[in-house]
């Protein structure tokens, strides 16, 4: 199973800290898991401009066939000016309409203020049922005073993420054997 | 219909297409040569003709995979190998084309051919094609429009003046050699969406419509809005004829027909469009109401009346080479073709 674990920010910490420990967590839990991290802020990503994801050059490249060939992504976000940051959504652009069909999808969220709760619900949701991805329901929302120099320190967090990612797995898993006996009964 | 060569008398038109595409064969993953490629595309439009099939057409693509770039040369040598079936670019890349170049080239195709050249032009749906030759890709609808607009020009004049963005002006030009008569057939070639369709309606140019799959219903809405488009222009749709393309591949049960062609559409939309073609989209394709042309004979004869009595069109062709589909697969289909789909199709479409 192909996991990338997607930082989706150029700017700050807590996103990356929070995907650190998911890293962390899904390669302890889970040794036989293919993980990837992609933090945006190690990679030179252009804009989007309208062309097969394949067709990209260097970063943006690599970027965008990561996370064609993942079987799940785990989307790590902050919350800018009310909403998703622009480096997360140019990724989504990158990509074509279907990308993330037969793909799970699963949403750890940092934000400065609780009253962003629903911001994922409401603006990042609806870009991955668009995008056709078998979304875990639940996301894991965590605020600034859960972390303290660079490291989570609220247990209940880090319970939430240790069960983002068993869903994030089991879901994977579960909707692969479907999909495949659903496709061995095709008989083509 | 007369000035595009087409009798609607004689039924619904049967064509072939290729992209040109050169991918391995999923099965063995070996691939044949570019040399091996173009003279099967060759002999295929050699076997179509003598099947009775009406057209044969060949695209441009210009990247990975692809083997028929001088899509005009490899047609040169298919009209001096055939006599009478009609040939055409499917499509020809305008927008990175010189419009003279282009209508010499298959100008002096139908001189050749004896007046059997068409073009079809197109936008080109892989882009790669526009750095390698000198173009920016943010010219895209521009470049199109202006270069198909002069194309259309030349057509009707044989002495021109011009001037535009892409070129540089044309005073007093004389664009020979002009084709066996007087002009040739000029299709353009159009996507899904209604909005592409209508801008095909406004210019009054027959419509040459792509349909990869989905709904037979759904590509009506592009065909009405194609023909009431060219109405409240004025032109009269009923003299404007509509071609539509897609996959095809006909085995002896529809089962077999989808084991068979899964693994070339799959791989092959893998390699050249980054996504391999859903087995649950797949399997629905075989529904009746789908467009897709594959399965049984008989399965695809009905699909095929039932597209014609909803779209009201003049010729369909078919894609049944795509993703390194072995030579002796496709003689068997144009046999399939040849023995028992096309008289169905023409006693059925046909008022003779």
């Amino acid at each position: 199973m192909k996991i990338v674990a997607l930082s989706g920010s150029i700017v700050g910490s807590k996103t990356r800290t929070a995907i650190d420990y998911t890293v962390k967590v899904i390669n302890e839990k889970y040794p036989i898991a293919d993980i990837t991290l992609l933090d945006l802020a190690d990679y030179d990503v252009q804009f989007s401009d309208g062309r097969l994801y394949t067709e990209y050059i260097g970063d943006t490249k690599y970027v965008a066939e990561s996370l064609m060939e993942a079987d799940a992504i785990i989307i790590g976000t902050p919350i800018f000016q009310a909403s998703i940051p622009a480096t997360l959504k140019n990724v989504f652009d990158l990509l074509p309409e279907k990308a993330f069909r037969d793909k799970v999808v699963s949403v750890l969220v940092t934000a400065g203020s609780p009253k962003h709760y629903l911001i994922p619900e409401q603006q990042l949701k609806p870009i991955l049922s668009y995008m056709k991805a078998q979304t875990v329901g639940s996301y894991v929302f965590i605020e600034e005073k859960d972390f303290y120099q660079k490291e989570i320190v609220n247990d209940d967090v880090l319970f939430r993420i240790e069960r983002l990612i068993e869903d994030t797995v089991v879901l994977t898993e579960t909707y692969t054997k479907i999909r495949e006996d659903k496709e061995a009964e095709y008989g083509f | 219909m007369e000035k595009y060569r087409i009798d609607p008398s004689k039924g619904l038109e049967f064509g072939i297409y290729t992209l040109g595409d050169h991918l391995p064969d999923p099965l063995t993953g070996e691939r044949i040569s570019a040399e091996q490629r173009i003279h099967e595309i060759i002999e295929l439009a050699q076997l179509a003709e003598q099947a009775g099939i009406d057209f044969f057409s060949v695209g441009e693509s210009h990247q990975e995979y692809f083997a028929t770039q001088a899509h005009s040369v490899v047609l040169a040598a298919i009209a001096q190998a055939t006599n009478k079936i009609k040939i055409a670019s499917s499509s020809t890349i305008i927008s990175t084309s010189d419009p003279v170049r282009v209508y010499e080239d298959f100008a002096t195709i139908d001189l050749i051919s004896k007046g059997r050249a068409e073009i079809i032009a197109g936008r080109a749906s892989r882009v790669g094609l526009f750095e390698l030759l000198g173009y920016d890709l943010r010219d895209y609808e521009e470049l199109y429009e202006e270069k198909f607009d002069l194309l259309l020009k030349i057509n009707a004049e044989k002495t021109l003046n011009w001037s535009g963005q892409f070129r540089a002006p044309l005073k007093d030009a004389e664009i020979i050699p002009r084709p066996v008569s007087g002009s040739l057939p000029i299709w353009r070639a159009v996507g899904g969406p209604p909005a592409s369709a209508i801008k095909a309606g406004y210019a009054g140019v027959p419509m040459f419509l792509a349909m990869l799959g989905g709904p037979a219903t759904s590509f009506k809405h592009s065909i009405n809005a194609y023909r009431a488009a060219a109405k409240s222009r004025d032109f009269d749709p009923d003299e404007l004829p509509i071609a539509t393309a897609g996959f095809f591949y006909a085995a002896e049960t529809t089962q077999q027909a989808q084991r068979e062609y899964y693994p070339h559409i799959n791989e092959g939309m893998k390699r050249t469009n980054g996504r391999g073609y859903p087995k649950q989209q797949f399997a629905q394709g075989a529904d009746v109401r789908d467009v897709m042309n594959i399965g049984s004979p008989q399965q695809i004869i009905e699909k095929i009346l039932y597209q014609y009595e909803l779209f009201g069109h003049q010729r369909y062709i078919a894609q049944m080479d795509f993703g390194g589909v072995p030579f002796d697969k496709l003689k068997k289909n144009i046999e399939i073709i040849g023995n028992e789909i096309l008289p169905a199709i023409k006693k059925y479409t046909g008022l003779v």
